[in-house]
């Protein structure tokens, strides 16, 4: 009886295998670390392989840097504290988002100021216009074509 | 007044042409280090060739010294060595190294082949000291001061001109 | 010998540039019609010659010539033959020959199809792009000679660089040069309008063919790089706002608004100075683009190596033309007129505000681009301004763009109506709405800035069909047909249209690949799967194979969907003996609505391997757009008004009725 209830039980367990048996595993263990992993790698520089970023780079030190973020993620550092590291041995340089300082307050807000001014230059280039009537041509000055030789 | 307007984009170009000028005589890779004038991160390594020797940033407190960081697979380090050796015959000031990233032997093996400037070497097997250090290529050389701070940082080999324009000055002034 | 006689070649092409600059100029000064007739001559003279030093170097490669020091450095005997021409331009020196090689044969282009320009402006034009071909040969022969030999010339050479061992390799440099120098015809016609004081309308729809092209080869060339990063650096981008992208992204948005901004000068004679500063700027940033990827200035993948004295001399040569044209736009512009009038709501100031807005994106990336040097030079610190940067400033300046896109093209010029165009889009506004909805709600995903990427591309669909649908109403009293009123829209519009679906098609996919695209990365053994977005993926091992000049190993994975196979993928990792790197090969499957991709990570103990596996939903459609926006463009090159034979003077008037 009880060899055959075992029999039955491993029967049972062969056939209600899951669908994918051989499922394969993440690459890595935590899924939810790995996704707070991946946003700070995308954040940090490589400083060997300048144009990439830790999590892309495949430079010894960003593996390091890779190996350190993950360890200070395990110990319940917040990100802020992981970025902080980086910034303290490696400058600004290291992020990839330029932090919102005085020193780049142009570089944040010059785009929109750029657009602001477009816009104001085109406004009064068309008040300047409006000032003419209707139908008017403004040609060119006579000045602009001195040269007898022109075509 | 008309005409002024069209001058702008002259102008707004040689101020460009400016900046870029100055750009050509730097480095855009170069990161530059934030931990000058901050004390040097604390460490306790074991000695290169003693393995049970430790060696602390706190024994050297009170004197001026150097760090430099070079490993057996770096080539340019080759580059810096011979310079390096003769300048610690000088005795200016003493030449700590920071093995980053080697292995013993290969490291030990190194030295014996192309000479030995330094006091002693630190063994950073896995490189986290020279993370805590912003070192990101090899080799850097630092010099720390009696109080612990470091006050020089220099990214790749050392050169004469190096040694002569920026170290020694600093050496004079922080033994002062 | 050969390698001597290029060089030879690039002399005599230098001697012959120098006449062209000077020549034909003081002839149109003057008045002397013999010496302005030299200008074609001389074009097509100095064409021939750069072509020829050029297949000099093609056949120094081809021959493995390794006693020539570019040769040495750049191929090798195990390099495939194709391989040993895309070498040509694989490194700084051939890239500039190719660069010469496009300047002088656009400058032949010009003196072959512009037989209708009258002689003193042809002669102008000829003689800047010969200014152009000067500095270029000057910086070739004396700081960049691809000819040097080596005293000691290697066995073998060091190879190409395994990255660029690729077919992108041979299409895509060549692509983006002929887009570059392509500016630098409107270039020439705008420092040759501001030297003889002819800049009237003719002059812009002279120029606009011209810049058209140059702006389709630029596009394709842009396309063609992305593409060519997303299935070769093995991790699924396709952008990475790096410097020298950005450096050829700038002239391109420069050009688009050029495109815009002589479409008004055209038709009615305005903004002539904006036109031709635009022309002057577009260029500009090509050079501009030369000089930082050749000087050091910034740190890019795609950096040449560099050398101080080359970025000096680029530098200079930048500061004499680009200072040039500017003060003489800032002496000849001021009295250049207004041209006609137009309100406040007209095309004219739909395609100015289209312009506003491409030159805010312009300096956006021009400032994110150079700030780091701006920050260093002043030696306030060091930064990096990676693409977070780009992706929050970039796409808020487009979104007002793209609904200009909607807009722009239904309204009358000189007076359109707002209540008019509101009754006539409000319809194309809601259905945008709707269909993105729809579409976020069919595919499971709603997201804020999905929903408002897929109403763009809608919304340009739906004004798009709105104009079309106008244009083929029937209309007055006489009968017409439906092919008929179809075949009656110029193929300028056509062509109009088409760019901006492509426009549509590019968000479309940016959107969906964006929002929706899922990337998995796994430990998989031999018999392992993984399931993505309904596609099944079974690993089959990887094993060694020969290449060429690598040695790879290449995995197997079947994929299948709903239990029937789909195809096999073989991504491989490279190794290259004689450079010592290692190559990811990503495997792609592509498709019309979607890409499988995958690519090998790190080999584990056993047979297992980390593999990453991608599904990209739409992602062809960025490519596919890019296309259609480049043959929008052809199209709109080859209306009936450029191939017509006589085009001699007309004026402004006459340039009302030709364009509908």
């Amino acid at each position: 009886m009880h060899k055959f209830l075992l029999a039955l039980i491993a029967l049972i367990c062969c056939l209600a295998r899951p669908a994918f048996a051989n499922d394969a595993a993440p690459a890595a263990a935590d899924p939810a670390l790995e996704a707070r992993m991946t946003r700070i790698t995308a954040e940090l520089r490589c400083l060997v392989c300048q144009n990439q970023t830790i999590a892309d780079s495949n430079a010894d030190l960003a593996q390091d840097l890779r190996r350190q973020v993950r360890e200070m993620l395990r110990k319940g550092d917040d990100d802020a504290k992981i970025i902080q590291y980086m910034t303290d041995r490696y400058g600004d340089f290291v992020l990839y988002r330029p932090p919102v300082k005085a020193t780049t307050l142009l570089l944040w807000f010059g785009p929109a100021l750029m657009l602001l001014l477009g816009f104001g230059a085109l406004a009064v280039v068309m008040r300047r216009r409006a000032r003419t009537a209707a139908n008017q041509f403004e040609p060119d000055d006579p000045a602009l074509f001195a040269d007898p030789h022109q075509s | 007044m008309k005409s002024l307007r069209y001058i702008l984009p002259l102008l707004a170009f040689l101020v460009l042409a400016g900046f870029l000028a100055r750009g050509l005589n730097l480095d855009p890779r170069e990161v530059p280090s934030p931990l000058i004038g901050k004390p040097a991160p604390s460490f306790a390594l074991t000695r290169l060739d003693d393995a049970a020797q430790t060696f602390k940033r706190d024994d050297m407190l009170g004197k001026v010294w150097m760090l430099n960081v070079w490993a057996s697979w770096c080539v340019a380090c080759r580059e810096e060595h011979p310079l390096l050796v003769e300048f610690s015959k000088r005795g200016m000031v003493p030449i700590y190294g920071l093995n980053y990233k080697d292995q013993r032997p290969d490291g030990q093996g190194w030295l014996a082949r192309f000479g030995n400037p330094y006091n002693a070497s630190l063994f950073d097997a896995d490189g986290r000291v020279g993370i805590d250090f912003g070192v990101y290529g090899v080799p850097e050389t630092f010099i720390i001061d009696k109080q612990g701070v470091i006050r020089l940082k220099h990214i790749g080999p050392l050169t004469p001109e190096v040694i002569r324009e920026r170290i020694e000055p600093m050496l004079k002034k922080l033994n002062a | 010998m050969i390698p001597e006689l290029g060089h030879f070649a690039l002399w005599l092409a230098l001697g012959v540039a120098a006449a062209l600059a000077s020549v034909p100029m003081l002839g149109a000064a003057r008045g002397r019609a013999d010496w302005m007739a030299i200008a074609r001559p001389a074009a097509a003279l100095q064409f021939a010659l750069v072509a020829f030093a050029f297949g000099c170097l093609i056949a120094a490669f081809v021959g493995n010539d390794f006693s020539v020091f570019y040769v040495a450095a750049n191929s090798n005997t195990s390099l495939p033959t194709h391989y040993r021409v895309a070498a040509v331009w694989g490194g700084h020196e051939g890239s500039m020959l190719l660069w010469l090689l496009m300047l002088t044969g656009w400058a032949f282009a010009v003196a072959r199809f512009s037989r209708h320009l009258p002689a003193p402006v042809l002669a102008r034009i000829l003689s800047v792009m010969g200014v152009l071909s000067v500095g270029f040969l000057l910086f070739l022969l004396l700081t960049s000679n691809p000819f040097d030999r080596l005293p000691n010339p290697p066995v073998d050479g060091r190879d190409l660089n395994p990255l660029l061992q690729d077919p992108g390799m041979v299409f895509h440099p060549p692509m983006l040069y002929m887009g570059y120098v392509g500016l630098s015809v409107a270039f020439s016609f705008a420092v040759a309008a501001l030297i003889g004081g002819n800049l009237d309308t003719t002059w812009a729809r002279w120029t606009r063919p011209w810049t058209t092209v140059a702006w389709i080869f630029l596009t394709i060339g842009i396309a063609m790089g992305s593409g060519w990063a997303y299935y070769e650096l093995g991790w699924g981008g396709w952008w990475f706002w790096d410097p020298v992208e950005n450096a050829s992204f700038m002239p391109w948005l420069v050009a688009t608004a050029l495109i815009h901004s002589l479409a008004v000068t055209e038709k009615r004679g305005s903004f002539k100075s904006w036109t031709v500063l635009l022309a002057i700027l577009a260029f500009s940033l090509s050079l501009l683009g030369t000089f930082l990827v050749r000087s050091g200035v910034l740190s890019s993948v795609h950096a040449f190596a560099t050398d101080p004295k080359r970025g000096l001399f680029i530098l200079a040569f930048l500061v004499f033309v680009i200072g040039a044209s500017l003060a003489l736009y800032a002496w000849r512009a001021p009295k250049v007129g207004l041209g006609a009038r137009f309100e406040w709501v007209s095309r004219e100031t739909f395609l100015l505000a289209n312009n506003v807005l491409l030159m805010a994106a312009c300096g956006a990336v021009l400032l994110g681009t150079l700030y780091p040097l701006l920050l260093d030079a002043l030696g306030m610190g060091k930064i990096s301004v990676g693409p977070p940067y780009f992706d929050t400033v970039f796409v808020p300046l487009m979104a007002p763009l793209i609904f200009l896109i909607g807009v722009g093209p239904l309204a009358r010029w000189k007076h359109a109506e707002l209540p008019q165009l509101w009754r006539r889009l409000r319809w194309a506004l809601g259905a945008a709405i709707v269909a993105s909805l729809l579409t976020n709600w069919l595919r499971g995903h709603l997201g804020i800035v999905s929903t408002l990427g897929l109403a763009m591309a809608f919304w340009i669909v739906a004004a798009l069909g709105v104009d079309l649908l106008d244009r083929l109403r029937p209309n007055g009293i006489v009968r017409t047909g439906l092919l008929h009123r179809a075949r009656q829209i110029p193929r300028a519009m056509v062509g109009m249209m088409v760019a901006h679906l492509g426009i549509a098609v590019f968000i479309f996919g940016v959107t969906l690949v964006k929002s929706g695209e899922v990337e998995r990365d796994v430990k998989m053994d031999v018999g392992d799967t993984t399931e993505v977005l309904g596609y099944t993926f079974t690993f089959r091992g990887v094993e060694s194979l020969p290449g060429p000049n690598y040695r790879a190993a290449q995995g197997t994975l079947e994929v299948t969907r709903d239990g029937k196979p789909v195809t096999t993928l073989r991504p491989e990792k490279r190794n290259f003996p004689v450079t010592g790197s290692t190559m990811t090969e990503a495997a792609i499957d592509a498709g019309f609505s979607r890409d499988l991709y995958v690519s090998l990570g790190e080999p584990l103990a056993g047979k297992a391997w980390i593999v990453r596996v991608y599904v990209k939903p739409f992602i062809d459609w960025i490519w596919g757009g890019c296309l259609m926006m480049a043959f929008g463009g052809f199209l709109a090159a080859t209306d009936r008004r450029y191939r017509a034979k006589v085009r001699a003077t007309q004026g402004a008037a006459t340039d009302a009725k030709v364009i509908a």
